[in-house]
């Protein structure tokens, strides 16, 4: 491989907090790894386990969900169904043979953009020493 | 592939005279006036354009086989169902999936070759092997008990059960981690391709391990290997078994023994270990090994209800009224207990049992529904005991 490895990331940010923070790091010009590539969602409720799997599928290095706090979702229980919808991919995943590191849950406030360009950073460097998706070139 | 003539002509539908008997048998077509299988053959048959790309019946089927059974003609009918799924969908006509396709999408997965880490389950005082001469294929069930862990979270220690009971017996197992999902659901699902990608992956790691038996709690791997794989690959040479039919063997033998205190117990044949494959008997004939009473449902055998979907597709209205029905047969038994070996009839039924939107009270339908080998398990005699 003459190319060096860039992990990609697909990051799926609730509308009200996370993607505000991802938007507020922008703004602010704080440094993070471009590997990012976000996906807005209006809730982390939205997101069905098999959006993570698909990302997956096609090729995604780590998938990053995102979204507001615990208590402070302005769909009130958006992000207690998405803890516990991750809890059983996390199970999943290394059964078929996927890190379960590869997936990070975390609750990132709009004025948390700090945070935010922190957990890129970190996720990069975590998937940097995992290496590449078994599954990289994607299943269709 | 073949081309519909071939289809027509493999399940003998053109030997269909239009008498109508599938559609009185038709559990869907009873709640759904709409849907007729007579009507799907026919379409076909007169050559409608467009009935494969645009007709969602096909989709609709819960491929339950009570048409085969009842046809004068011994049309195949679910053959001709699977048949023409597989092409529909190179059609651009696809079935709605439950979970969005997620199962589907974690079965795709395992085509990749990805290296699995799959037995999590086994601990330290399991005896298992890498060569011998009987494997267990553990089937989907610790996946589908992560993934439904809300509503079947104990299928997750299902294949640890069966291998407890098989060891218990002096049986040490082959269990092996490159085993992959058999593709029943997407095969059902129209995906042959994926199917026969998973299909010469498992095959190999059989013939690898030398095993000269190959044992199936799941009713639906047994289904996939005796009759889609064989019809692809021809006759394989080892022997193709259900865990009801093996563990009988050995509780004749004398190897293995069963103790409970009593209880009644319902037992629901699944249309694929009933219907498909004709295995009646052996999981009856457990239950009284078990020393427990069976008390019988209303339609029992050939004649038994069914879960209301296949391969996680087109879950709906008349899934639920199917579900329905057959709790209610159940908890008529007076039994506590509805057994079955199919872990997708135990997801099925629990998501309807445990659903806020149950259409009844909780009480009407006051039963337990379990995979067979948790509940063995748990009345397991060890070899001390005897
Ligand atoms: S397989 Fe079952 S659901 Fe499908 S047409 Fe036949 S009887 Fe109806
Ligand atoms: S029962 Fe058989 S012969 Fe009669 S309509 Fe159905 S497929 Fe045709
Ligand atoms: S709105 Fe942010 S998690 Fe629901």
């Amino acid at each position: 491989m003459t190319e060096q490895y860039e992990p990609r990331i697909i990051a799926f940010c609730c509308n009200w907090c996370s993607y505000a923070a991802a938007d507020l790091a922008g703004t602010s010009r704080l440094q993070y790894p471009p590997n990012i590539r976000i996906i807005k969602v209006m809730c982390t409720g939205r997101i069905d386990p098999v959006f993570v799997l698909q990302a997956f599928k096609h090729g995604a290095d780590g998938v990053l969900v995102a979204g507001c706090h615990p208590r402070g979702c302005f769909y009130v229980h958006g992000n207690e169904k998405t803890a516990y919808r991750m809890e059983f991919l996390q199970d999943i995943m290394p059964m078929i043979g996927l890190e379960p590191k590869r997936l990070r849950l975390e609750w990132i406030a709009g004025s948390e953009p700090d945070k935010f360009a922190r957990i890129c950073r970190e996720m990069v460097e975590d998937l940097k020493k995992l290496g590449p998706s078994p599954v990289r070139g994607g299943i269709f | 592939m073949a081309g519909l003539d071939e289809l027509i002509e493999e399940t003998g539908a053109h030997d269909c005279v239009e008498c109508g008997k599938c559609t009185s048998v038709c559990p869907v077509a009873r709640i759904n006036p709409k849907f007729a299988p007579r009507l799907i053959v026919l379409r076909v048959l007169e050559g409608v354009s467009d009935s494969l790309s645009k007709d969602k019946d096909i989709w609709s089927c819960i491929t339950c086989e009570m048409c085969n059974d009842m046809c004068p003609y011994e049309v195949n009918y679910s053959g001709f169902i699977l048949g023409l799924r597989t092409r529909a969908i190179k059609a651009g006509n696809l079935p709605d999936c439950s979970q969005s396709g997620a199962v589907h999408t974690y079965q795709r997965l395992m085509t990749s070759g990805v290296k699995q880490n799959r037995l999590k389950w086994v601990t330290p005082e399991m005896k298992i092997k890498e060569r011998g001469d009987v494997f267990y294929f553990t089937g989907c069930a610790v996946h589908l008990g992560a993934l439904f862990s809300d509503k079947a979270g104990e299928l997750k220690n299902t294949p640890a059960n069966y291998v407890r009971i098989l060891n218990a017996a002096g049986i040490e197992p082959v269990v092996s981690n490159d085993e992959v999902c058999c593709g029943h659901d997407l095969l059902w699902a129209g995906d042959e391709d994926s199917m026969l990608k998973l299909m010469d992956k498992n095959v190999e790691v059989i013939r690898k391990s030398g095993a000269k038996t190959v044992v199936f709690s799941c009713p639906e791997c047994l289904r996939t290997f005796e009759i889609d794989y064989q019809d692809f690959l021809g006759d394989f040479d080892f022997e193709l078994v259900h865990m009801s039919e093996f563990l009988l063997d050995l509780i004749d033998k004398g190897k293995l023994s069963f103790d409970s205190n009593g209880g009644k117990i319902t037992y629901h044949d699944s249309c694929r270990l009933g219907r498909h494959l004709g295995i009646y008997d052996p999981p009856r004939d457990l239950i009284s090994a078990l020393g427990m009473e069976l008390i019988e449902m209303q339609n029992n055998k050939e004649k038994a209800g069914c879960c209301g979907v296949n391969a996680f597709a087109n879950c709906g209205e008349v899934s639920q009224k199917l579900q329905l029905d057959r709790l209610l047969e159940a908890t008529a038994t007076g039994a506590d207990e509805m057994l079955t070996f199919c872990p997708k009839c135990v997801i099925h039924f629990n998501c309807l049992l445990k659903s806020p939107k149950l259409p009844v009270p909780h009480e009407k339908v006051k039963i337990l529904v379990r995979e067979f080998g948790n509940v063995l398990a748990e009345h397991l005699q060890k070899k001390g005991d005897r």
